[in-house]
C-alpha cells in the first residue's frame, strides 16, 4: 500500500510539474506541444548532472545542483519553441513535434557519443545514477519519501501564487486571452509570451527529472518519456487551465500511472488476472475517456495557438 | 514585363525545400563535428549517400531496392499526415494508425492463413477505424486530436504487441517470418524485383504507393469533396454556414487519413522485409517521420514523393555511419532538424514576396525616374 502511495505521488509530481508547465505556456498564448521534448531534455540534463557530480557532496547540493542544470536545460531548449512560434510565427502544433521528435534523437545521439568516447563499446544510450539518486530520497517505514514531492509542492504554491495573485500573472492572462487588448495597455505581448514559454521549460525540465528518477536508477534515452509530456498536457486540459484542478487531476492519473507499477503487490488484482500491458495502457485510455468527457465544456485560454501580430487587427 | 520566378508558390515551396534540407545536413554535420572532428565530413557523406556506399553497382541496385521498400510506407504516412492537414488536424495519430495496420496485417497474414489482399483491406480498415475514432471525438467531443492520437498511439503499440505475441517465433520476440509461413500473403512482385539485382522485397508496394500519392492529389485538387474539405480546413464555420456537414468532414478525413496509414503498414510488412518486435517499447518511427515528408514536400502529395524518398534516404545512410565514432539515429536528428526548420517555411516565403515586392517597386520607381527624365528633356527640346 505504502508503495502504491509512493508511485502515485511521485508519478503525480511529474504530472503536476508538466501540466503547470503547458498551464503557463497556454495561458500566454503559446500551445506547448513539446513538453514530451523538453522533459527529455531536462531529464538528460540532470541525469548527466548526477552522473558527473562527485557522490559526496551534501544531499542538499546534490538535489539543488541537479534541479537547476534540468530546469537550466529545459529553458534553453525551450527557446527553440519560443523564437519559431513566437517571433517567426511558426505554426504551433508542428514546430512542438519538432521538438518532441528532436528531443529523443538529440538525447540519444548525446548520450551515445558520451558513452562511446568513455567505453568504445559502449553503444548504448543508457545513464545510470543508481549512486546519486539516494541523495533525492528518505526513508519512512516502507514509504520511500521523495524530495521532488516536496519541490513540487512549493512550486504548485508558487504557481498558484503567481498566476493570480500578482500582476505579472494576470498579465500572462490577459495575454492569452486577448493579446491586442493586452497590448493597447502598454503590455508587451512577445515579451509576456517568451515569459510564459520560459516558464513552462523550467518546469518542465523539472519534470523530465523527477520521472525518470521515478523508480529506476538509470535510463534509456531511446524511450523518451513515454508520452508522459502528453498526458500532462490531458492533465492540463482535465484540470482546465486551474494550479488547483491540475493537482487533483494529476493524482488520479498517478494513481493509474502506478497501478501498471505495483499492481502485483495486491493479490486481489492479481487474481483477476488482467494481462500486464492492460495496467501500462490504462493511463492512457482514462485519460481519453476523461478527455472526452470534459473537453465539451473546455476553457481554453481564447487566443492560444495563434500567433500575435502587431500590426494584425 | 518579365514575371518574376521569385512570387511562384511552387518556386518558393522548393527553394524553402531545399533550404531546409540543407540548413538540417549543416547542422547535423556541426554535430557530429562537437562528437568527433576527425570523420565528420566522411559521415554526413555517407549519409547523404546511403547505397552509394558500395562499390558494385550491383550492391548498390540491391540496396537502392531496399530504400525503395522503405519508401513506399513513409510516403504513405506522409500522405496521411498531409490530408489531415489540408483538412486543418495535425494526424500525429497516423503512427498508431500503421501500427494497427502492422498488427492486423499480420495477424491476418500469420494467424489467420489469409491472402495478401484481405490482409490489406484489414489493415486499411484498422487504422480508418483509429482515425474515426480521434475524429468522433474531435467532432463531437472538442478533444483535440493531437492529444488523443497520442494516447491512441500507446494504446495501440500495446494491443499490438499483445496480438502479435500470439504468432511469434518461440525462441524470438520476432513474429515468425511471412514467407514460411504463408507465401499468398507477400505482395506480388510484378517482375519488379528483377529490376533490382533481384531483391525479392521490391514488389506491388513501390507502384501502388507513387498511385495513391497522384489519387490524393485528384480527390484534393479535382473533386467537389475533396474542396469541401479544404474549405472546412480554412474555417470551420464559413464552412458550415455553407451547407457543408464539417463534423462529417473531420471524421471522413481522419478515417482517410488512417486508411493511408494503416495500407503504408500492410505494404512494408507484406513484403516481409521486416518482422515485428514483440516486445517493442516506442511507438514506430514511420508515422513520425512521415510529418518530416509531408511537411518537407510542400504539403503538395508529388513533392512529397521525392520528399518521402529524401527523408528514407538518409535514414537508411545513417544505418552506414562508422559505428565506431557515431550512431544511426544521426539521421533521426537530421530528419528532426528539418521538420523544425520546415516551421520557418511560411517567414522564408514571407520574405521571398517582400523582396520580389521590393524589388518590382525599384523597378517602377525606376521606370517612371526614366520617364520622367524623358519627359523633361523632352520639354526641353520643345522650349528650344
Amino acid at each position: 500500500m505504502a508503495l502504491l502511495l509512493q508511485y502515485t505521488l511521485i508519478f503525480a509530481s511529474v504530472l503536476i510539474l508538466v501540466a503547470l508547465g503547458g498551464c503557463f505556456a497556454e495561458h500566454s498564448g503559446v500551445i506547448n506541444l513539446g513538453l514530451e521534448g523538453i522533459m527529455i531534455m531536462g531529464a538528460l540534463g540532470g541525469a548527466l548532472a548526477m552522473r558527473y557530480i562527485s557522490p559526496n557532496v551534501p544531499a542538499i547540493v546534490m538535489i539543488l545542483g541537479v534541479l537547476a542544470i534540468s530546469a537550466l536545460v529545459g529553458m534553453v531548449y525551450s527557446c527553440l519553441l519560443a523564437v519559431a512560434c513566437i517571433n517567426f510565427k511558426a505554426d504551433q502544433t508542428l514546430v512542438g513535434t519538432a521538438l518532441n521528435l528532436l528531443g529523443t534523437a538529440g538525447a540519444t545521439v548525446i548520450v551515445k557519443a558520451i558513452n562511446t568516447a568513455a567505453n568504445p563499446d559502449d553503444v548504448s544510450s543508457i545513464v545510470q545514477y543508481a549512486g546519486a539518486k539516494k541523495a533525492f530520497t528518505v526513508s519512512l517505514g516502507s514509504f520511500e519519501f521523495s524530495w521532488f514531492m516536496l519541490v513540487t509542492a512549493l512550486l504548485l504554491a508558487a504557481a498558484y501564487v503567481l498566476l493570480y495573485k500578482t500582476r505579472f500573472g494576470l498579465r500572462l492572462m490577459a495575454c492569452g486571452e486577448h493579446p491586442q487588448a493586452a497590448d493597447s495597455v502598454g503590455i508587451n505581448v512577445y515579451r509576456m509570451r517568451w515569459a510564459g514559454v520560459l516558464i513552462s521549460g523550467f518546469l518542465g525540465g523539472i519534470g523530465g527529472i523527477v520521472f525518470i528518477t521515478a523508480g529506476v536508477s538509470e535510463w534509456r534515452f531511446e524511450y523518451g518519456v513515454a508520452g508522459f509530456g502528453f498526458l500532462s498536457l490531458a492533465v492540463m486540459i482535465f484540470g482546465q487551465w486551474k494550479p488547483q484542478r491540475i493537482a487533483l487531476a494529476a493524482l488520479l492519473f498517478g494513481l493509474f500511472r502506478a497501478l501498471s507499477n505495483v499492481y502485483m503487490g495486491f493479490s486481489f488484482l492479481m487474481a483477476m488476472n488482467i494481462p500486464s500491458p492492460v495496467y501500462n495502457m490504462m493511463p492512457y485510455i482514462i485519460s481519453l475517456i476523461v478527455l472526452a468527457f470534459t473537453s465539451k465544456r473546455s476553457r481554453a485560454p481564447k487566443a492560444e495557438g495563434i500567433p500575435y501580430d502587431k500590426g494584425q487587427r | 514585363m518579365k514575371k518574376n520566378i521569385f512570387k511562384s508558390d511552387g518556386f518558393q515551396s522548393l527553394l524553402a525545400s531545399l533550404l531546409c534540407i540543407v540548413l538540417g545536413l549543416f547542422l547535423g554535420y556541426l554535430v557530429l563535428l562537437v562528437i568527433n572532428p576527425a570523420g565528420a565530413g566522411e559521415a554526413i557523406l555517407t549519409v547523404i549517400k546511403n547505397f552509394m556506399t558500395y562499390n558494385r553497382p550491383a550492391s548498390q541496385l540491391k540496396y537502392f531496392g531496399n530504400t525503395l521498400v522503405k519508401t513506399a510506407p513513409l510516403l504513405m504516412c506522409a500522405l496521411a499526415i498531409l490530408f489531415a492537414y489540408k483538412v486543418g488536424l495535425f494526424n500525429i495519430g497516423a503512427a498508431g494508425q500503421y501500427c494497427a495496420g502492422v498488427a492486423l496485417s499480420l495477424y491476418a497474414a500469420l494467424g489467420l492463413g489469409w491472402s495478401w489482399l484481405p490482409c490489406m483491406l484489414l489493415a486499411i480498415c484498422g487504422g480508418a477505424i483509429l482515425g474515426g475514432i480521434s475524429g468522433l471525438l474531435k467532432s463531437y467531443c472538442n478533444v483535440n486530436e493531437v492529444i488523443s492520437g497520442i494516447m491512441l498511439n500507446w494504446i495501440v503499440l500495446y494491443l499490438t504487441n499483445m496480438l502479435l505475441t500470439t504468432v511469434k517465433e518461440d525462441a524470438s520476440p520476432y513474429t515468425k517470418v511471412l514467407a514460411h509461413i504463408n507465401e499468398s500473403a507477400v505482395l506480388p512482385s510484378l517482375g519488379l524485383g528483377a529490376l533490382f539485382n533481384n531483391n525479392q522485397y521490391v514488389g506491388l508496394a513501390v507502384p501502388l504507393a507513387v498511385l495513391m500519392a497522384i489519387l490524393v492529389w485528384v480527390v484534393l485538387e479535382k473533386t467537389k469533396f475533396g474542396y469541401e474539405l479544404k474549405a472546412t480546413g480554412y474555417n470551420k464555420n464559413a464552412a458550415k454556414y455553407c451547407g457543408m456537414a464539417e463534423k462529417r468532414n473531420v471524421i471522413l478525413s481522419l478515417m482517410i487519413s488512417g486508411a493511408l496509414a494503416g495500407m503504408g503498414a500492410a505494404m512494408l510488412y507484406l513484403t516481409g522485409y521486416e518482422q515485428w518486435q514483440c516486445s517493442t517499447s516506442s511507438v514506430p518511427a514511420m508515422g513520425f517521420n512521415g510529418i518530416a515528408a509531408a511537411f518537407l514536400g510542400g504539403l503538395n502529395p508529388i513533392g512529397t514523393v521525392l520528399a518521402s524518398f529524401f527523408i528514407q534516404h538518409i535514414t537508411a545512410g545513417g544505418a552506414y555511419v562508422d559505428k565506431s565514432m557515431y550512431c544511426a539515429q544521426i539521421s533521426d536528428l537530421i530528419s528532426a532538424l528539418i521538420i523544425y526548420l520546415c516551421g520557418f517555411v511560411l517567414f522564408m516565403k514571407h520574405t521571398m514576396n517582400s523582396y520580389a515586392a521590393k524589388r518590382e517597386e525599384k523597378a517602377a520607381l525606376k521606370a517612371r525616374a526614366a520617364e520622367a527624365q524623358a519627359g523633361a528633356e523632352a520639354e526641353k527640346g520643345g522650349d528650344q
